[in-house]
């Protein structure tokens, strides 16, 4: 088992290399040059050649790409070309916010799809799954954006329920408040993710209630419920573990949309403002991290497999 | 036929699948798996089921086992009207009944280690709850079917198909059935691996006093282990009689071609042999054709 998880994290280190390099490339490539934002208008030519030397412009991409992973290793993960402040001093500052409403998300999202993809899988073209599926199939289709400004008009607008935008109110500092500022952004997102899990649930209940183990319960004489609950319930959760994982991602910056409708001061509104100031060490430092976030997640899910499943237990 | 002897007794058994509903959730299309088929299972006795793939005789299986609801028909187990009761009183028959599936990579829950797998139905039908003894029985059927006390916490993908087909028949014994429906237990295996399950279950049979409904289309393998045999073709049987007098005096035309597909392990007289080929189309149309008694435990169709 420990040997397992040792050759996993073996494993990540080539995938996190190859993602720093399609980060740098991206940001080398794009336009502009950074050099640009510490010009003023009275400055002189060497001057400028001189910042170029100081910022390590000057030297070949290949260094610069060593030198800026080896700061990166450091947790230097470089400044904004706007406001200057630290990127990752940025990102962990909004963190908790994404992280919350995220986790918050996917965690109902997940508890909700179980039941209702369990239900749907066992009744199967019945009015129940007929419903789901439906359900499911609006779930997809709409764009969350639309869906958020649509929640935001009745409930904040029309009945005054809820807060429409950010994340706390001016001069209040509660939990109380924050989550009552949460409760749009969370439906929404959760809306989004509920669809596709009860999608995969359903499916999986599907396949796995036509297997051979299960028809043979049914023969020894088990009870629906406890066939569902005992013998189907843990294969089907399988897929779930590996959606989990790959929703690591999603966790620090799948909200961006989302986030920039209701103005939820986390890491997708930072994203939103530096795309759109073209801040590329912030981009940079956002895509980095999350593609970490993404491997890690992938890897604890490979991990939480093999304890879940028998099989994989055993093959090395 | 008579009496008290008979364990399981199939009055005009008849399951009928719908391939397709319209608007309204009625059947457009049939298909008749099983049409009309009866026959009698005495005690201890093991009544082979054989006839080619999509004949029925799986369903036929399934239908005793009630995995499905027949469209028509009875089946009596033990004086019992099976086709009637709900699921509450067809409880304990579901002890009495038990069943090996075909596939032994499929039929057993890839989640449960063998203690679980065999203590399930023990679980369902509340037997041996005490976790001490129902350790000491699991361990005493594994070595009944050949595995080893070891095993117990071992999981299913551990094993061989043989050995997995071990543990499926172990579960199968665990609730002390009279009666088991082994629906196909050995066409998974290799043929060394056959033999020794076969045997195997002729022994228990033996030692624990079991009927079986043995389910097969190797005819070579069902005429060593059953004592009657039926024929199915097209949902319907088409002969029934003692195993010996099945093979050496086949009437009907069917049943000769499948025996003379049977193979012959000599490459000399396979040569020679001609297999022949029964058209059911060309038979003309048999639909309810009645079997009748030629001679004493021989019954046959109308051809």
């Amino acid at each position: 088992m420990r040997r397992l998880i040792f050759r996993r994290l073996l494993q990540t280190l080539p995938l996190l290399f190859f993602v720093s390099i399609a980060c740098f490339v991206m940001v080398k490539a794009a336009p502009g040059d950074p050099v640009l934002s510490f010009v003023t208008p009275n400055m002189h030519a060497e001057d400028i050649e001189r910042i170029r030397h100081n910022l390590g412009l000057d030297k070949p991409a290949y260094v610069q790409y060593f030198l800026w992973l080896k700061e990166c290793l450091t947790g230097n993960l470089g400044y904004s070309l706007i406001n200057h402040k630290p990127v990752l001093d940025q990102i962990l500052e909004r963190l908790p916010a994404t992280a919350g409403l995220m986790g918050a998300a996917i965690g109902l999202a997940v508890l909700i799809a179980i039941p209702l993809g369990l239900l749907a899988g066992a009744n199967r073209s019945k009015l129940v799954d007929k419903l789901v599926n439906l359900l499911a199939y609006i779930g997809v289709s709409i764009p969350l954006f639309w869906l958020a400004i649509l929640l935001m008009y009745f409930f904040s607008i029309k009945l005054h329920w809820l807060p429409s935008m950010g994340m706390r109110t001016i001069g209040m500092d509660s939990a109380f408040d924050v989550l009552l500022h949460g409760i749009l952004p969370c439906s929404v997102l959760t809306i989004g993710f509920l669809a596709v899990y009860v999608r995969y649930i359903r499916s999986s209940t599907i396949s796995q209630l036509k297997e051979d183990y299960v028809q043979i319960q049914y023969a020894f004489g088990s009870a629906k419920r406890t066939i569902l609950f005992r013998h189907v319930l843990k294969h089907v959760l399988l897929p779930v573990i590996t959606l989990l994982g790959m929703s690591m991602g999603d966790l620090v910056a799948g909200a961006i949309v989302t986030e920039t409708v209701f103005s939820w001061p986390g890491i997708g509104s930072l994203g939103m403002t530096a795309v759109r100031g073209m801040d590329y060490p912030v981009i940079m430092g956002i895509t980095l991290f999350s593609s970490v976030m993404l491997i890690l997640g992938n890897l604890l899910a490979d991990i939480l497999y093999s304890f879940a499943d028998p099989r994989i237990k055993t093959t090395r | 036929m008579s009496d008290h002897n008979i364990l399981v007794d199939v009055r005009n058994l008849k399951k009928h699948f719908s391939k397709g509903t319209d608007l309204w959730g009625r059947s457009t299309e049939v298909l008749k798996a099983v049409d009309g088929v009866s026959f009698q299972i005495r005690k201890g006795e093991t009544f082979g089921l054989v006839g080619e793939s999509g004949s029925g005789k799986s369903t036929v299986g399934r239908c005793l086992i009630r995995l499905y609801d027949y469209t028509e028909g009875e089946v009596y187990f033990d004086g019992h009207d099976l086709s009637k009761l709900g699921d509450k009183q067809l409880k304990p028959f579901r002890r009495r009944i038990q069943t090996i599936f075909q596939d032994p990579y499929s039929s057993l829950n890839p989640g449960m280690n063998v203690l679980d797998l065999i203590g399930e139905p023990m679980n369902i039908h509340g037997l041996y709850k005490k976790e001490e003894e129902r350790k000491e029985v699991v361990s005493a059927l594994l070595e009944k079917v050949g595995l080893k006390r070891e095993h117990l916490y071992r999981y299913p993908h551990e094993f061989s198909g043989g050995q997995r087909q071990r543990i499926s028949i172990a579960r199968a014994l665990s609730v002390r059935p009279d009666f088991v429906v082994c629906d196909e237990p050995i066409s998974a295996l290799d043929v060394s691996v056959q033999a020794q399950v076969v045997n195997m279950l002729e022994d228990l049979q033996a030692e624990f006093g079991l009927t079986y409904l043995f389910i097969a289309h190797d005819l070579s393998m069902v005429r060593h282990i059953s004592d009657r045999i039926g024929v199915m073709y097209g949902g319907r049987l088409v002969e029934v009689a003692d195993s010996d007098e099945l093979y050496d005096n086949p009437l009907h035309p069917y049943t000769k071609a499948l025996l003379s597909a049977i193979p012959i392990p000599d490459p000399r007289a396979a040569r020679e042999r001609s297999a022949f080929k029964y058209d059911f189309e060309a038979s003309g149309d048999k639909q309810h054709a009645e079997l009748r008694e030629v001679s004493p435990g021989h019954f046959v169709a109308d051809h």
